[in-house]
């Protein structure tokens, strides 16, 4: 083969600019594969499950600096069945973890809302911890049109 | 610091009674992540860390918080009353500060 000495600088180039286009990409924005690790940190020896949860998130959001959302989970809260906690994770920010709300029996009903911070468009993912060990998740996709952590 | 905060707690409630309570307070909520356009330089990450609630000296609610939440961070939760008492709400600075507030409720 005949390596010209144009496409040996071109291609250095290339590879070159992608080595800093992926470190970029590495520092701001978390993985998919963190959220992963940090659900399965969170879950223990449970595996996540379907149902239960409902996570409430807007399907736009115009604003990343003030996204609102909700989480409300199915139990009856009582002494011996209650939900202990509820982790809401967001796998495009620069860090996935946003909030970890711990409930008690004398929540009442486990639901909690708040406004949060969205990078840019992402699934934002919310993980309940019963007391019994069992673990649900629910997954939205929120669309950002202005993201919100002032890069 | 954080300036005094705003909580909606009602006043009266039925015994058994599942309230919702909201509170918000004023704070920066700097992320760690921006930058001073002046200097370039990363402004330090100062947050709120955790927020608890209390009533009649029970733990009710309670929430680790990061960067990713909205200055001015604003909570709504639920509390299931059985008996008159006081609420009590405290908000934990990145600094180790805290903020305290209550509310009262009577319950009949």
């Amino acid at each position: 083969m005949n390596i010209s000495r144009r496409a040996t600088i071109r291609n250095s180039i290339g590879l070159a600019l992608s080595g800093v286009f992926a470190a970029h990409v590495s520092r701001v924005a978390a993985t998919a594969d963190d959220t992963a690790k940090l659900i399965a940190e969170f879950a223990g020896d449970a595996s996540p499950a379907e149902g239960k949860i409902k996570l409430t998130a807007p399907e736009i959001a115009e604003n990343g600096n003030t996204v609102p959302i909700a989480v409300s989970v199915e139990s009856p809260m009582t002494d011996d069945d209650y939900v202990e906690s509820v982790m809401v994770l967001a796998e495009g920010n620069p860090n996935p973890e946003v909030i970890t709300f711990n409930f008690t029996p004398l929540s009442g009903i486990a639901r909690a809302s708040t406004r949060m911070r969205l990078a840019k468009t992402q699934n934002v993912v919310a993980v309940a911890k019963m007391s019994d060990g069992s673990v649900f998740t629910d997954t939205r996709n929120v669309k950002v049109t202005i993201g919100g952590c002032g890069g | 610091m954080a300036a005094k905060p705003r909580i909606k707690v009602p006043k009266t409630a039925a015994a058994g009674d599942v309230i919702t309570i909201k509170t918000l307070i004023s704070h920066k909520m700097e992320s760690g992540q921006r930058k001073d356009k002046k200097t370039g330089n990363l402004i330090p990450r100062k947050i709120i860390n955790k927020f608890n609630c209390e009533f009649n000296g029970n733990t009710v609610f309670g929430c680790d918080i990061d960067p990713a939440i909205s200055a001015n961070p604003f909570l709504e939760f639920s509390a299931k009353v059985t008996e008159s008492g006081t609420f009590t709400f405290v908000w934990t600075d990145d600094d180790g500060t805290t903020t305290e507030a209550s509310k009262d409720i009577t319950v009949s």
